[in-house]
C-alpha cells in the first residue's frame, strides 16, 4: 500500500564506494547489460554490493511504511462513522499488514533476516514513510490518507513495479491490485464529506490543509538535492525521479480536489500550461528531515506501539515455536 | 510513558518508554514456507510467494489469510523453503537447447518437399 516515495540513506558515502570497487568489472558490465535490456534480476543471480544494499534498505523501508502506516488508521477502526465504513478500513489495515508481509519477503530474497528488519525498525535505524509521523486527529484526516496517501503511493508503486529486481515486481503488482480498493474507499470517502453538511466540509478542509505538506513531502526532496538517484535510475532500482512523481501526483489529484470546491494551502499551487509542469511552494525542507530523524509529532509513539506489539506477542511466537525448524530463506 | 496520543486505543496500552530496547531473536519470526496456489480444481498450482510460519499447519493457515484472501482459490500448497533443492543459478547454460537437434521435431521433417520433388521428377 504506502511506500515511502523518498527512501532515507544515512550517509555513509565513503564506505559504498569502497564496497563498489569491490565489484567484478565483467561481472558489472554484464549485469548493467542484462539490466539494459529490461531483464529481470532474480534471488541468486549476481549483483553488485551497492545494488542490493540499495534494494534491501528500500523494501524494508517500504515493508515497514505499510506495517506502520496501518497504525493511524487501524486506530480509527473503533471510531468509524457507519458500519461499512468500518468494513472498509478493517478489510484495508488486513491489507496493509499483508503488503508489509510480502514486502519483508521479497527483502529476505536479498538475505537480510526478517527478524534483523525488524530489529532495526524497533532500534530506529531503518525509516519509514515521513507521513506517518503526523498524527490523524479526526475521521477526515483518515479518509485523506486514503485518499491521498494511497494515491501518491500508488504513483511510486506503480513506478517501482517496473523496476529491474524481479521478487519487488512481482510483490508490487499484487499491492497495486489491492491498492486500487484503498484509492476507491478513500475517494468515496472524501466525496461524502466534501458534499455532506457544513461541519462535515469544514473538518475535511482542515485535514487536508494539515495534510497537503506531508503530502508534498511525500515523495522527497526536489531533484536537484538527491543525492544518489542517477546510479539508482541507471540500475532501474528508482524508476522515477521526486519531482517527476510529484508532477504526476499533481496532476491526477489537484482537479479532483478543486472540483470538489476544496481549497489547498498554497496560493502558489497552478499547473504553468505552458511547461505542463506544476508550480509550488516548496514545502518546508528542514521540517521534512527534522520529522525523518525522529522530531515528529507521532515518531515516538509510533515506534513504541511498534515495540509494544512486539514484546506483547513474543510469548505466542514462543510458545508456537518448533525448535527443529531451522531457518531458510524464500527461493524466489 | 505519559501518554498524550490522540488515540484512546493507545492510551489504554501500557506503552514501555521511549527509550526500551526491544530485540527480535534470530528465528523469533519462525522459518519460511514457500505458498502455491491453485486458483479452480485441475489447475496447477502456482508459486505465489512465502510465509513465516511454525509448522506446516499454520503455514496453511497464514497462507489463507495472505494469498486466498482476494483471488479466487480452491486450493494451497505449502512447503518449507529449505526442502526445495534446485539447480545454480549459474547453471542456467546446461539447460540450453542445441539447436542442431531439428531431427526430434515435427518441423524438422519436410515431407512435401520429397513428395513434389518426386512428382515433378516422372
Amino acid at each position: 500500500m504506502y511506500g515511502g516515495g523518498y527512501i532515507f540513506d544515512e550517509p555513509n558515502g565513503k564506505q559504498l564506494r569502497e564496497e563498489q570497487q569491490h565489484d567484478d568489472p565483467g561481472k558489472l558490465e554484464a549485469f548493467e547489460e542484462r539490466i539494459s535490456r529490461g531483464e529481470k534480476i532474480e534471488p541468486g543471480d549476481w549483483m553488485p554490493a551497492e545494488y542490493r544494499r540499495q534494494l534491501i534498505r528500500l523494501i524494508e523501508q517500504h515493508a515497514h511504511s505499510e506495517v506502520i502506516g496501518a497504525l493511524p488508521e487501524g486506530t480509527w477502526i473503533t471510531r468509524a462513522p457507519g458500519f461499512k465504513r468500518k468494513l472498509a478500513l478493517i478489510a484495508k489495515v488486513q491489507d496493509e499488514i499483508g503488503h508489509g508481509q510480502l514486502l519483508y519477503n521479497a527483502a529476505e530474497t536479498l538475505g537480510k533476516s526478517r527478524e534483523a528488519m525488524i530489529n532495526d525498525l524497533l532500534s530506529g535505524k531503518s525509516k519509514y514513510s515521513n507521513v506517518f509521523n503526523y498524527p490523524a486527529k479526526t475521521w477526515a484526516d483518515v479518509t485523506v490518507i486514503g485518499f491521498l496517501i494511497d494515491a501518491a503511493a500508488i504513483v511510486n508503486q506503480v513506478a517501482n513495479a517496473k523496476g529491474s529486481y524481479g521478487p519487488y515486481c512481482r510483490a508490487l503488482e499484487r499491492i497495486c491490485y489491492e491498492e486500487s480498493f484503498h484509492l476507491k474507499q478513500g475517494h468515496d470517502a472524501f466525496i461524502e464529506l466534501a458534499t455532506g453538511t457544513p461541519a462535515q466540509k469544514t473538518m475535511l478542509q482542515d485535514a487536508l490543509n494539515r495534510w497537503w505538506q506531508p503530502i508534498m513531502h511525500f515523495f522527497g526532496p526536489p531533484d536537484k538535492t538527491s543525492q544518489h538517484s542517477e546510479k539508482l535510475m541507471m540500475w532501474k532500482v528508482k524508476m522515477a525521479s521526486n519531482d517527476e512523481m510529484r508532477n504526476q501526483f499533481l496532476d491526477t489529484y489537484v482537479p479532483k480536489i478543486w472540483e470538489l470546491g476544496l481549497t489547498l494551502p498554497d496560493p502558489l499551487l497552478r499547473k504553468n500550461p505552458d511547461t505542463g509542469r506544476w508550480e509550488y511552494t516548496d514545502p518546508d525542507w528542514d521540517e521534512f528531515f527534522r520529522v525523518i530523524n525522529g522530531g515528529g509529532p507521532c515518531n515516538e509513539e509510533r515506534l513504541q506501539v511498534r515495540k509494544w506489539a512486539e514484546e506483547h506477542g513474543r510469548w505466542v511466537r514462543k510458545a508456537l515455536m518448533n525448535p527443529s525448524e531451522r531457518h531458510a530463506l524464500p527461493v524466489a | 510513558m505519559s501518554n498524550e496520543s490522540l488515540d484512546p486505543r493507545v492510551n489504554r496500552l501500557k506503552l514501555d518508554d521511549a527509550g526500551t530496547v526491544i530485540r527480535v531473536e534470530e528465528g523469533e519470526n519462525w522459518n519460511v514456507y514457500e505458498v502455491f496456489h491453485q486458483e479452480k480444481r485441475g489447475a496447477r498450482h502456482e508459486h505465489v510467494g512465502c510465509v513465516h510460519a511454525p509448522d506446516p499447519q499454520l503455514a496453511l493457515v497464514f497462507a489463507k489469510e495472505q494469498f486466498a484472501r482476494r483471488k479466487k482459490c480452491v486450493n494451497l500448497w505449502v512447503v518449507r523453503s529449505a526442502d526445495i533443492l534446485a539447480f545454480d543459478v549459474e547453471d542456467e547454460d546446461m539447460f540450453a537447447n542445441n539447436l542442431d537437434k531439428n531431427y526430434r521435431d515435427a518441423s524438422g521433417f519436410k515431407v512435401m518437399e520429397k513428395i513434389n520433388k518426386f512428382k515433378q521428377s516422372k
